[in-house]
């Protein structure tokens, strides 16, 4: 979990205390996960899928805005572009749903190209509300697609999904019934998307980009002067972060086997839920979304029965942190032990002045 | 299919437009700050006209006259309380914490007014029409543009010409100079607000006469106005209501080909003009 690297005779390392003993815990972790359909009931399945996607999202959002200073409130582009590719390429083109969702991504990717030159024409705010017209632009679009039913939306083929790899087996071997194998796949599948999703922010962030983007964020005109270039890996990771929500978006409708153009591109669902997570957990951290969508489902079991008081709670909730709290959670967490579960902030161990007992 | 009609019904459209995006710009000029709770105001505005008329009974126009200082305190309150704690170089604080607002304000509306459509009613005028040669002006409209224009004149004299609008336009130039000079931003910032919440009232009594309205319509005459401020040029009060028309006439020529298009015909128009003027009609402020 550590990395080092001379350069110029400068140690710098990323290195955390406890850096083994996380690392051990997370594969634990993950290795429950995927392990819970196992042992726990359909719906609980359910609820840890809705909970892996909202993470991968999570991620996503928190990747542009807590990293690359691009405050979207239009990521549900990309979701709802994402589940209508899948719904196309399976209801008229016929392929298998596997495949189906790796169109989605790549579709997404695609129209973020054309968004992108739109919205990376407005600066700073008005940048948020230009991914929100973008939005609206191919929610009202989509619409008119009479194939996939226009307004109203559609649903899956019967037992489309059920094309997925594995389910079969998974039919056979747990002995349920295909609807529920359907439901363990997809929920392999957001924890495989999630794994690689924390995987390559984490990585990215340790990268030369990575310590460009933080460069970026601290001083965009410093950034330039030693040879960032801010407008290519904005727009990279603009690109990555549409391609991994058009994943997630046509992964959530494979489940969900029905689609309309409100549901797919609701700002609620994609965007603001999405907002709240990495506001309260804690924005520009990793670990920050992943304790933000734990509190984010808490709150939704507690005050299931009280409607829009639960969004209004959020959204209040949601304000007083960036108020009174701006890094959130994790970050008063953080403020007085100081541990990372993804290290990622780059410490000087020894620079110059340490040559000599170094003996370099 | 009259062309002239429909285009003239979009130029009145327009107004209503501009009337949304004085107040979001105003904000923006002053104090950098982009408001995405903007729309979600002017609902608030129609339930407290809403309100006002059901309630105690009164005319509608006396109730939008009461409703323009509760709204001014709204607004000088939450800049004051909420808004001025997000102002710095980091554009997210406000950007989130207008959002959460936005949220909190939907569902607060939803929670106390339920989803229904509602409407305000002005018995005689809604109805009633100018007639032109062979096109009917509707008198409601008609208001609308000529509020919008009144309301852009009435801001543009007291950026201009009064006190406040020195004290805006030296804080919108220089903060620390201008707070040298004795002007508290705080405070500026706080009257601006509460301004651009008179405004809104104004949008919010036109949007609720001419057609229903519910919690959830919010956010798109966020983006209406938003569309209306960018195609004008930041910085130009006459340039928004250029860009309002704009995507009025958009709107009323995409719905007289096709009803389901009138809104993407708004938007369509909107990235058409960013296209190739991406600095908007009439740009003057750069940012």
């Amino acid at each position: 979990m550590a990395m080092t690297a001379r350069e110029n005779n400068v140690l710098v390392s990323t290195r955390a205390r406890g850096g083994i003993a996380f690392a051990v815990g997370i594969v634990a972790l993950l290795g429950l996960a995927a392990a819970a359909p196992l042992f726990v009931s359909r719906s609980t399945v359910q609820d840890l899928f809705q909970i892996v996607t909202l993470l991968v999202l999570a991620q996503c959002w928190n990747l542009l805005a807590g990293y690359a200073g691009l405050v979207s409130v239009g990521q549900q582009a990309f979701v709802g572009v994402g589940a209508y590719a899948m719904f196309a390429a399976i209801s008229l083109l016929g392929l298998d749903p596997l495949t189906a969702i790796g169109i989605g991504g790549v579709v997404a990717l695609i129209i973020a190209i054309p968004a992108g030159f739109f919205v990376f024409r407005l600066q700073g705010a008005y940048f948020a509300i230009g991914t929100w017209v973008i939005a609206e632009v191919l929610r009202l679009g989509l619409a008119q697609w009479k194939a996939l039913g226009g307004g109203t939306g559609t649903s899956l083929p019967g037992g489309a999904a059920k094309a997925l790899p594995g389910v079969d087996f998974v039919a056979q071997t747990l002995h349920v019934r295909g609807p529920q194998a359907v439901d363990i796949v997809t929920y392999w599948l957001a924890l495989l998307l999630l794994v690689a999703c924390i995987g390559g922010i984490y990585a990215l962030l340790r990268s030369r980009q990575g310590l460009g983007l933080a460069a970026i964020r601290d001083n965009p005109n410093a950034a330039r002067s030693v040879g960032v270039d801010p407008r290519w890996l904005r727009a990279s990771v603009y690109g990555a972060a549409a391609f991994l929500a058009g994943l997630a978006g046509a992964l959530i409708y494979v489940q969900k086997a029905r689609i309309s153009p409100d549901a797919a591109f609701s700002v609620t669902d994609w965007t603001a839920y999405v907002i709240f997570i990495v506001v309260i957990g804690g924005i520009g951290t990793i670990e920050g979304p992943i304790l933000g969508v734990l509190v984010f489902f808490l709150l939704e079991k507690l005050l299931a029965g009280y409607g829009s008081w639960y969004l209004l709670i959020l959204g209040a909730l949601g304000i007083g942190v960036m108020l009174f709290a701006r890094r959130g959670l994790w970050g008063l967490l953080t403020e007085r032990t100081g541990f990372q579960i993804f290290p990622i902030r780059r410490v000087l161990r020894s620079g110059p002045t340490h040559n000599k007992r170094r003996g370099e | 299919m009259n062309w002239v009609d429909t285009i003239i019904q979009g130029v009145l459209l327009g107004g209503l437009y501009a009337l949304f995006a004085s107040g979001l710009s105003l904000v923006f000029g002053v104090m950098r700050l982009v408001n995405l709770a903007h729309g979600d105001l002017i609902i608030l505005a129609a339930y407290l006209i809403l309100v006002f008329v059901n309630t105690l009974g009164l005319d509608p126009f006396l109730a939008l006259i009461i409703a323009m200082p509760v709204m001014y305190a709204v607004g000088w309150g939450l800049q004051y309380l909420v808004l001025n704690r997000t102002l710095g170089d980091d554009i997210l604080p406000p950007l989130l914490v207008t959002f959460g607002l936005s949220i909190v304000i939907q569902n607060g509306l939803l929670e106390g007014f339920t989803a229904d459509s509602r409407r305000i009613p002005l018995p005689t005028l809604e109805t009633q029409s100018l007639a032109l040669g062979p096109i009917n002006i509707g008198v409601l409209p008609l208001l609308t543009l000529l509020s919008a224009v009144t309301v852009i004149l009435v801001l543009n004299f007291i950026i201009g010409r009064t006190q406040l609008g020195r004290a805006f336009r030296a804080t919108s130039d220089d903060r620390v100079t201008a707070g040298l000079m004795g002007i508290r931003p705080r405070t500026i910032f706080a009257h601006a607000t509460a301004l651009a919440l008179v405004v809104v009232t104004i949008a919010a009594f036109f949007l609720s006469t001419r057609s229903n309205f519910d919690p959830s319509i919010g956010p798109a005459r966020l983006i209406y106005a938003f569309e209306a401020v960018i195609l004008g040029g930041l910085g130009s009060l006459w340039g928004t209501l250029a860009g309002g028309i704009v995507i009025g006439v958009a709107q009323t020529l995409g719905a007289a080909i096709n009803p389901e298009w009138q809104i993407l015909a708004g938007h369509v128009a909107f990235l058409a003009v960013l296209l190739v003027r991406p600095r908007g009609l009439f740009p003057r402020a750069v940012d």
